[in-house]
């Protein structure tokens, strides 16, 4: 801000105050000729509607007057006053610091305490129930918006309570997901399979699960579209998936965008990203640690 | 229907359109109450309507119903047969007047129309779309034409109090509709706002609190100026409280809008000022109150018989409640707890259910029946039906959103021992749900008193002859 616009706002802002204070003062002078207090003014419209000359009530201008005073104390001690920053020198972000740093002294050692312990021993161990109840409750704060509060997912978001891993379900695997993130990429297909070969091959993809009242033949034919396409690549022959490039295993009937012929196909045609962001730092090591423990507790 | 009668006929569709908004406007309230209370109800709709039903696009056509549409129609009602009254002179360009109405309802319509479409600008109370945005200029500069053409013509010298609020409405809303509703247009349903990031929350709440400061608080005072009086058959309670009430409350409203981006991206010396300006804004607003409540000293045995003059007086009760509870809440450590939770929701509706709507209710018990040439309303037990019904509804309405509001508030901001969050999100969600059903139950009260009203009125202008006022001829 330019001296010139901090001036400005110094010049509206004092005399939009002091133009109350003048408009008190001119409100309660007596003026020569005029109604005493108590009579109507002598104005008259509509027939009957007239107006006493009545004084200012003085407990409302005391009220006024305690507004006017404080505001000057406040715009004194708290920046106010265009580029001044005020007796007190505070102001939002050194306030946020100020907290943030009390509550990292004040937290951070409890979450310290269980960084050296292991997270297999953390989600198991019975005298680590107090680390495994922060890790849930830290899920609940940071994690629940997307997979939801009891951790079972939704479309697009994946059920991290069902032992089915995307990225690997080791400790190590879902710390490093929480604090890294994860960026999951189907490759769109359009233009390179359409019609009947799309139905085939959706129809080979519910094979590998043994789907029911799935169509032999076509699927049978759709296994071509399956190794030429190169969907092998990433799922693998045997369409079982790949950790290491979060691509799903397709045999096991869990479908992270739906069931349907429809959203497969979707999916073939317009391809997938899904995102998790990465929480270092944000959360940091310690906290990341716990929440790990907590997810790899869901299902082991 | 000469320059020797008042212009009652645009006052007269105003206020019966005033009656009909007032209750599409709460229906919709009602449903999206009922919407909180119950997510999945327009599941049970066949697909094709729900997306025109969804809490996002009602809750536009609400706000934009019940203040533009009923507050807007009482507005334009009041302010044309006041100004004329008071000045004593007939409406300056009828054709003008009666473009008004016809343009007013046409914006309504068209909002009714695209807002369940789901066009929007994204600005809260702001939502409609440019080419309705230009429409909405061009019918309030001819209110403006209109009603200070009539103040330019009036019989007699001096203005009267209720006419200097509806000045300062209808300049100020020109003000803040034009600047804020800046926008450069895309295609004819789609628009970007002119004004960047930080720039246009701020232009965004200038606007929205100043709707609230003008549209719903001065232009409502200048209402109650003109009804209270009236009605008591008292003269106004003190003319140099009016005096400074008025020039404190216009000025210093401007500076309020900040206290809605409190703890934002907006700089600390913006936030800072809103807050003290809002907090001075406490005794010009309750000027009006006193100047309301004290009209009535020497004649309170009315209140025991009269229900217009219990909706007028219990306005300015509300109306002094909430212009006390506002303030509090723009301090930023009672912000800090308010902010977000329906604590917030429950301030608004006791200022737009207790003060707007009850003083506008209240006023148009008085008017209608001096439009038709009645001695009064069809039936004043019913006025009296209503009048309890609506109090009560209001009462539950806000004790629920407070109750629920600082719950909210608690919940999120309590930490366990090891500073992790003891609430989730959606568990405060799931504690609400009682207060949500008692909200529907004050909400839906309040639309049956309503309709309560419709009836009277529909039995008290049928068959009644339009009044033909003539106007007096000495000026006073």
């Amino acid at each position: 801000m330019s001296s010139f616009w901090s001036n400005w706002i110094i010049i509206l802002t004092v005399g939009n105050i002091l133009a109350c204070i003048w408009l008190i003062w001119w409100t309660m002078r007596k003026r020569a000729g005029e109604a005493e207090s108590g009579d109507v003014t002598g104005h008259t419209w509509d027939e009957d509607l007239q107006e006493y000359n009545n004084p200012l009530p003085r407990w409302w201008l005391w009220m006024f007057w305690i507004t006017i005073i404080f505001a000057a104390g406040y715009l004194a001690y708290f920046p106010g006053l265009g580029l001044f920053q005020g007796a007190g020198n505070w102001s939002s972000t050194g306030q946020y610091e100020g907290e943030m740093q009390q509550a990292a002294e004040k937290y951070d050692p409890i979450f310290k305490k269980y960084a050296a312990i292991g997270i297999a021993d953390l989600a198991s161990k019975p005298e680590n129930e107090e680390a495994l109840a922060m890790g849930k409750r830290m899920y609940l704060s940071y994690c629940s918006q997307c997979h939801g509060s009891t951790a079972t997912g939704a479309t697009g978001y994946p059920n991290l309570a069902d032992n089915d891993w995307l990225w690997g379900g080791s400790p190590e695997k879902i710390k490093e997901t929480i604090m890294n993130g994860r960026t999951g990429v189907m490759i769109p297909h359009k233009g390179r399979v359409e019609g009947e070969q799309l139905d085939q091959l959706t129809d080979y993809v519910f094979s590998l699960s043994g789907r029911e009242g799935i169509d032999a033949a076509s699927a049978e034919a759709g296994k071509a579209q399956f190794l030429t396409l190169g969907c092998i690549a990433c799922h693998g022959m045997d369409g079982t998936g790949n950790q290491a490039l979060g691509a799903p295993n397709l045999t096991d009937e869990i479908w992270l965008y739906g069931a349907s012929a429809g959203v497969v196909k979707k999916t073939i045609l317009e391809g997938r990203q899904g995102v998790m962001p990465a929480h270092k730092e944000f959360l940091g090591n310690d906290k990341s640690h716990l929440i790990a423990a907590y997810i790899y507790s869901l299902s082991n | 229907m000469t320059e020797t009668t008042y212009n009652y006929k645009v006052v007269r569709q105003f206020a019966i359109m005033t009656v009909v908004w007032g209750i599409v406007g709460m229906l919709v309230g009602v449903i999206i109450a009922a919407q909180l209370a119950f997510p999945t109800m327009t599941e049970m709709l066949p697909e094709v309507f729900q997306q025109y039903l969804q809490y996002g696009r009602l809750r536009p056509l609400h706000t934009n119903a019940v203040i533009f549409a009923f507050g807007g129609s009482a507005l334009f009602a009041t302010s044309y047969y006041i100004v004329q009254r008071t000045c004593q002179t007939r409406l300056f360009a009828s054709g003008l007047a009666g473009f008004t109405f016809w343009g007013w309802n046409l914006i309504i319509v068209l909002a009714a129309v695209s807002l369940p479409l789901g066009f929007t600008s994204g600005k809260e109370y702001a939502e409609l779309e440019w080419p309705i945005d230009l429409l909405i200029a061009v019918v309030w500069v001819s209110y403006a034409l209109v009603f200070f053409g009539t103040i330019l013509k009036r019989k007699v010298k001096h203005i009267y109090v209720a006419n200097w609020f509806f000045g300062a409405f209808i300049l100020t809303i020109a003000i803040l509709h034009i600047v804020n509703s800046a926008a450069i247009p895309v295609t004819l349903t789609k628009s970007y706002s002119f004004y960047p990031g930080a720039i246009d929350a701020m232009i965004q709440w200038w606007y929205g609190h100043n709707a609230v400061g003008f549209f719903l608080t001065a232009a409502f005072l200048g209402m109650m100026y003109y009804f209270v009086p009236k009605q008591a058959g008292r003269p106004v309670f003190s003319y140099r409280l009016s005096v400074v009430h008025f020039w404190a409350l216009v000025s210093i409203y401007m500076w309020a809008g900040p206290h809605h981006l409190h703890y934002t991206a907006l700089p600390d010396w913006t936030q800072s000022v809103g807050m003290v300006f809002s907090l001075i804004l406490l005794a010009p607003s309750w000027g009006g109150m006193i100047n309301g409540i004290m009209t009535l000293s020497g004649a309170w045995h009315k209140l025991r018989t009269d229900p217009v003059l219990k909706f007028l007086i219990v306005s300015l009760s509300f109306y002094g409640m909430s212009t006390f509870e506002g303030p509090m809440m723009s301090i930023k450590t009672v912000n800090a707890l308010s902010h977000y939770t329906d604590w917030t929701v429950g301030h608004v509706h006791s200022g737009a259910l207790g003060w707007v709507a009850m003083v506008a209710i209240g006023s148009l018990y008085g008017l209608i029946p001096k439009l038709f040439g009645r001695e009064g309303m069809f039936s004043t037990a019913l006025v009296e039906l209503h009048f309890w019904i609506a109090t009560i509804g209001v009462v539950l309405y806000i004790a629920a959103m407070w109750i629920a509001g600082v719950m909210q508030g608690l919940m999120w901001r309590a930490v366990n021992s090891d500073g992790t969050l003891t609430y989730s999100f959606i568990e405060s969600v799931e504690r609400t749900y009682p207060f949500y059903n008692v909200r529907l139950l004050g909400g839906t009260m309040f639309l049956f008193g309503m309709l309560l009203m419709a009836y009277n009125v529909w039995k008290t202008v049928a068959n009644a002859q339009p009044a033909q006022d003539v106007i007096p001829e000495a000026a006073h």
